[in-house]
């Protein structure tokens, strides 16, 4: 209401692309505010959860370190700080935080986020290949059974695509690994670029390609399965609206009117679904990081697990959420560019 | 010379899998250069399946026209082809729907969709065609019409938006004007604004139109002529004076009957009709209306009255009408 008000009266005109990113950034501004204290909640929960699991890193070190010495252990005590009371030690770590330090990873005796930073590009690669994977996959078999719902290919895109949301991303992974790396020798059994080698130029990343094949299917597939069931629904709901009629009736062609009426329309659920499931995307290359020895955060996730190496944990989740909140704005802006109704209440 | 829209016998047939229904059957309708002819009814007597079908836009499944003729200048189109058919709409017949708010796509600029119907049927370029649609906007009457081109509908009332349909209706000048409940979605004074520009459209291109309505009030104001639809079929034609001063069929007069009349004593309750239309699956034997009718004699429930003629220009459906 204010901002029809605004524009009508105001003078000079706005023109239509500078108010709409006048609202963009508006948006930006209202979701950067309303991250600090989701943050904050991110950060008290993951630290609280971690101090209810059993176990220490202390124990584990002094074990295998054969470390007996009492006056010893009270000295790591104190140097790592876990004579603190729960809740100072949480302090202290949220004070850290907001110098952007993430603590200490005792197991590589490097910073949190030098451990962490080493192994982001490859989680990163996977996820946007893996949702690029999906997308592209998704929207295309969507669009194509909305077109020929009921036919023979209509019932095919939901088969294969009913199977792929079905299979377990781990299962998926190793059936792939076992037809394409055994059996036929194809593409590699796992990690991300062949030992010994290029190191740069065009044939590492060739490679590198190579090795990320079978993750990114395995990881995307299931997304892209998601995707286009959604979007196959999606079309064939927004075909019934009366606007496309309308197109109809001006003489465009039934695929004019697919491609340049319905499917922006039909994007918007895809677009909502994909913020929501940037979480799950993040987690699922946890479990195909490990399948395809991909060394990203998520193996790393994996061995401070089972080290009890718990500043590099809770520094991979806090990252995580940062990302997932980042990318949920992404989302929104892209929502808002597709669909002008959208405007900041 | 050949009229802009003769339809002969259209028959439109849902096929469902509760059986076939009989939607529209055997309509016949002439509309000359110039002129208004209302099609007028209840909901589901099959107003907007005549429309759907002389645009060739029925929702198939399940609806299929099965007979009859639509001769537009003509030509008789049922048995185009799709391809055909493209070259057609929006450039020989154009149409416009009931709910404007819902008839424009909401993520495309009122530019975007203007210039489309003109890119699709001239030769217009790009920087033409915006220019034309500017045009066009202001023919309809839009304020601030410049500024109109670059919003989203959204941002437009609902009297805004039924322009741009009519803009894009009219863009390449049609012969034949399919208005479906144009005004019945509108506040009433923005109906009027819009009626009056229909008419002065009309007058000054000459089109002939086709004006799909139930209420009465507008189709005094608008048509020449009167096309009574009930349950598929015609049951009563004649001109606009003629019908409001003596309706033949029981069913018009019903219509009129159930019209509130402005300054009429508040004690006079309107006269309903009672029932319901029947569904088309389950039509009587004999005529449709009989079950409703307070005219009904033994010969309606037997057999269904045909078409005839009582005066010159008129035309009904009813033993009843013909006994007078």
């Amino acid at each position: 209401m204010a901002g029809e008000l605004a524009s009508s009266t105001a003078s000079p005109r706005i023109t239509r692309g500078s108010s709409r990113r006048v609202a963009a950034l508006r948006l930006l501004r209202r979701r950067l505010i309303q991250a600090v204290p989701l943050m904050l909640g991110v950060v008290v929960i993951n630290f609280v959860l971690i101090q209810l699991a059993p176990g220490s890193f202390l124990e584990l070190m002094t074990a295998e370190n054969q470390v007996s010495d009492p006056a010893t252990i009270a000295l790591l005590r104190k140097t790592y700080g876990l004579d603190d009371p729960v809740w100072l030690q949480l302090l202290k770590y949220i004070w850290a935080l907001m110098r952007f330090d993430f603590g200490f990873s005792y197991r590589q005796n490097i910073p949190v986020i030098d451990a962490i930073s080493v192994h982001l590009p490859a989680t990163l690669l996977l996820m946007i290949s893996s949702i690029t994977l999906a997308l592209a996959v998704g929207i295309a078999a969507g669009v194509v059974a909305s077109m020929k719902v009921r036919t023979v290919w209509d019932t095919l895109v939901s088969v294969v695509a009913m199977f792929f949301f079905a299979a377990p991303g781990f299962w998926l992974g190793i059936m792939l690994i076992v037809l394409f790396s055994v059996k036929l020798g194809w593409l590699p059994v796992g990690g991300m670029a062949t030992i010994g080698g290029a190191s740069s130029g065009f044939a590492a990343v060739l490679d590198i390609l190579h090795h990320l094949l079978l993750p990114t299917l395995a990881l995307g597939l299931f997304y892209a399965a998601v995707y286009t069931r959604v979007m196959r629904s999606s079309m064939l709901e927004v075909a019934q609206l009366d606007f496309v009629r309308t197109a109809r009736a001006k003489g465009l062609s039934r695929n004019r009117v697919t491609i340049s009426h319905v499917l922006r329309n039909a994007l918007l659920p895809v677009v909502t679904i994909l913020g929501v499931q940037m979480g799950t995307v993040l987690a699922g290359s946890v479990v195909i990081e490990s399948v395809f020895s991909w060394p990203g955060v998520g193996s790393l996730l994996f061995d401070s697990v089972s080290s009890r190496n718990y500043p590099v944990v809770l520094g991979i989740m806090v990252l995580g959420s940062l990302m997932v909140i980042a990318a949920n704005i992404a989302v929104d802006l892209v929502y808002m560019w597709l669909d002008p109704r959208i405007e900041i209440r | 010379m050949a009229l802009p829209l003769e339809v002969h016998g259209l028959s439109t047939t849902l096929f469902t899998r509760r059986g076939e229904m009989k939607a529209v059957d055997g309509l016949s309708l002439s509309v000359g250069a110039g002129e208004t002819v209302a099609l007028v009814g209840e909901s589901g007597c099959g107003k907007s399946l005549s429309a759907l079908s002389i645009m060739r836009l029925l929702p198939d499944p399940p609806a299929r026209i099965v007979g009859g003729e639509i001769r537009l200048n003509g030509r008789d189109i049922v048995p185009l082809p799709e391809e055909g058919m493209l070259a057609i709409r929006g450039k020989e017949i154009g149409m416009i729907f009931q709910d404007p708010m819902s008839s424009l796509n909401p993520v495309a600029t009122v530019e975007k969709q203007i210039v489309e119907v003109l890119l699709a049927h001239t030769d217009l370029g790009r920087w033409q065609a915006r220019a034309r649609a500017h045009e066009l906007l202001e023919l309809v009457g839009m304020p601030d019409a410049a500024r109109r081109l670059d919003e989203y509908p959204h941002r437009l009332s609902g009297g805004m938006c039924q322009r741009v349909v009519i803009a894009m209706a009219i863009a390449c000048s049609p012969s034949v004007l399919i208005a479906d409940e144009p005004t019945t979605a509108l506040d009433v004074t923005v109906q009027a604004q819009v009626l009056a520009l229909l008419k002065k459209l009309q007058a000054d291109a000459g089109m002939a139109m086709v004006f799909i309505t139930h209420d009465l009030g507008v189709v005094a104001e608008t048509a020449d002529r009167v096309v009574v639809m009930y349950a598929g079929r015609k049951v009563e034609e004649a001109t606009v004076d003629d019908l409001f001063e003596m309706p033949l069929h029981p069913y018009t007069a019903g219509l009129i009957g159930a019209t509130p009349v402005p300054g009429a004593a508040r004690a006079e309750r309107l006269a309903d009709i009672p029932g319901m239309v029947p569904p088309l699956n389950a039509l009587p034997q004999g005529c449709a209306f009989a079950p409703r009718c307070p005219r009904v004699m033994e010969r309606c429930r037997q057999e269904r009255p045909e078409l005839t003629r009582p005066s010159q220009g008129r035309l009904v459906a009813c033993f009843a009408a013909e006994r007078g």
